[in-house]
């Protein structure tokens, strides 16, 4: 469903992605670990159109999309959700507002369906009785739990969450780690997700690849990753000062 | 720190030159677009016409008592005493055609102009405006065209507005202050001004409104750094629109007829 070949880009002087290959099937979840600053959001930023890279091809269903033009592109991204690392929620709409965006503009849901959608999908995230709340008065975790409703309200094809336990209790990011799964169960979405929580990871992943380095150094289901050979996954995964990872 | 070669600057110019082009293109295109945002285009129609009335009035009203000033104190001057009747036209044609789209355009700039900045600054550095995208929403269709219209229809609003403001601040200097007669000032102005005198202040005017709108935009959609990233923006948009304006003004007044 999602093929990454070759991907490179470059910020300046910064090489980035330096040929990222990566392979997603329909109804798989694929987590993302690495560092900060490995480039991991900005891999997610190109599968939803928002980087064009410097080299590489991006398909979705066959679909190129790194040459498509906006109007082409909209298409394509409309099938996708995505969880903002900073939740990235509109601060001058309310949270219904906030959660209802995608529904109204690209659904033919009547204006209860929508209502009844939005409250489904704050329950789903452990929120209700919030929705004419501002997103400034709400805490960081329920920012992110809106950013998620949001992200799936409109039933994507595809989720792709930049880090969704970060700022969250561990009750709360267990739940999310259920929703995760349930969506995949229940409506047959493929994730990719970006975190540095291996508890979570080990959870939800069907596969784990290790971004270092601007490459995929190792890739392979939980159990496999576990069992890792290479030292720069193991000190990641263990979570270990020492080792080949320089430390900044 | 190293001064910039003339080279460097040339190149930048060009380049901020081209983005605001292409920004002004895509925009053009996506005009007739669906989905239209119409909530957002009466947001902003509020935003920059009826939320801009105070300031305009304030400075028309005192454009046109200055004006009006200064036209007296010239006829009376240099034509002589009952002259003055003859400066109802001038002050209708220089504040239809010159002042009052100017002063609008600066003034809405300043309003309007840096708060299209701050809003869409920030969106940028919050990644709203890549949330938009990732919902499928065209980011020049839901932030810049309905700014770009509503911007470009009210400041030809605002300017007749401000005309009549001005005007009659230059009627009450002349007649009701220095005592011009009354009749013959309304008379002149009746019999020199022109329709294509106000018309071409609001080509300006809607011309102006575009500027403020892209520029705003334009200084938004790059902001980066968080909050200095705003704040910058703001300020460029003040500065670089009413820039602008000044000077497609001149050019503008040569090139329209009349």
């Amino acid at each position: 469903m999602i093929r990454v070949i070759d991907l490179h880009i470059a910020f300046g002087q910064n090489k980035v992605l330096r040929g990222i290959n990566l392979t997603l099937k329909k109804g798989e979840t694929l987590v993302v670990i690495g560092q900060s600053g490995s480039g991991k959001s900005v891999l997610i930023r190109h599968l939803i159109g928002l980087i064009k890279p410097d080299k590489g091809e991006i398909y979705i269903d066959g679909v190129e999309i790194t040459r498509l033009k906006d109007d082409e592109l909209h298409k394509i991204t409309r099938r996708f959700g995505l969880l903002f690392q900073g939740t990235a929620l509109f601060d001058s709409m309310t949270v219904a507002q906030n959660v209802s965006f995608g529904l109204e503009r690209y659904t033919d849901l009547s204006r209860e369906e929508i209502q009844e959608r939005v409250n489904e999908n704050l329950a789903l995230v452990g929120l209700r009785g919030i929705e004419n709340l501002m997103p400034h008065e709400l805490s960081g975790g329920m920012k992110k739990r809106v950013g998620l409703a949001r992200a799936i309200a409109y039933r994507p094809d595809i989720i792709l969450y930049d880090e969704p336990s970060t700022g969250i209790d561990p009750i709360r990011a267990d739940a999310i780690n259920d929703l995760i799964i349930r969506m995949k169960h229940e409506l047959n979405v493929s994730t990719v997700i970006i975190t540095h929580d291996m508890t979570s990871a080990y959870k939800v992943a069907d596969k784990i690849a290790m971004l270092y380095a601007g490459r995929i150094i190792e890739e392979g289901v939980p159990a496999d990753i576990k069992k890792s050979q290479n030292p720069v996954v193991q000190q990641f995964i263990r979570g270990r000062a020492k080792g080949p990872i320089a430390k900044w | 720190m190293q001064a910039k070669s003339p080279f460097l600057y040339f190149s930048s110019f060009f380049q901020q030159a081209g983005e605001v082009g292409l920004l002004l293109f895509k925009t053009f295109k996506n005009l007739f677009k669906k989905p239209w945002e119409k909530k957002i285009f009466l947001q902003q129609l509020e935003e920059v016409g009826i939320k801009s009335l105070p300031v305009v009035s304030l400075t028309a009203a005192f454009g046109g008592l200055v004006f009006g000033l200064q036209t007296y104190v010239g006829f009376h001057r240099y034509i002589g005493p009952g002259s003055e009747t003859y400066g109802g036209p001038i002050i209708s044609l220089g504040l239809s055609k010159e002042l009052i789209p100017i002063l609008v355009g600066l003034m809405v700039s300043g309003r309007v102009g840096s708060a299209i900045a701050a809003e869409i600054g920030t969106m940028k550095i919050t990644e709203q405006i890549d949330a938009l995208f990732s919902l499928g929403a065209n980011p020049i269709r839901y932030l810049v065209v309905p700014r770009t219209l509503a911007c470009m229809i009210m400041l030809p609003c605002l300017t007749i507005y401000g005309d009549i403001i001005g005007t009659a601040g230059g009627l009450f200097y002349n007649v009701y202050i220095m005592g011009v007669n009354r009749v013959l000032y309304i008379r002149y102005t009746l019999l020199y001004i022109q329709m294509w005198d106000v018309l071409s202040g609001l080509i300006k005017a809607a011309i102006f409104g575009i500027v403020i709108a892209i520029i705003g935009c334009w200084q938004g959609l790059k902001t980066e750094g968080g909050a200095e990233g705003v704040g910058k923006a703001t300020t460029q948009t003040v500065v670089v629109a009413s820039i602008i304006i000044l000077i497609i003004n001149f050019f503008l007044s040569k090139a329209l007829p009349g």
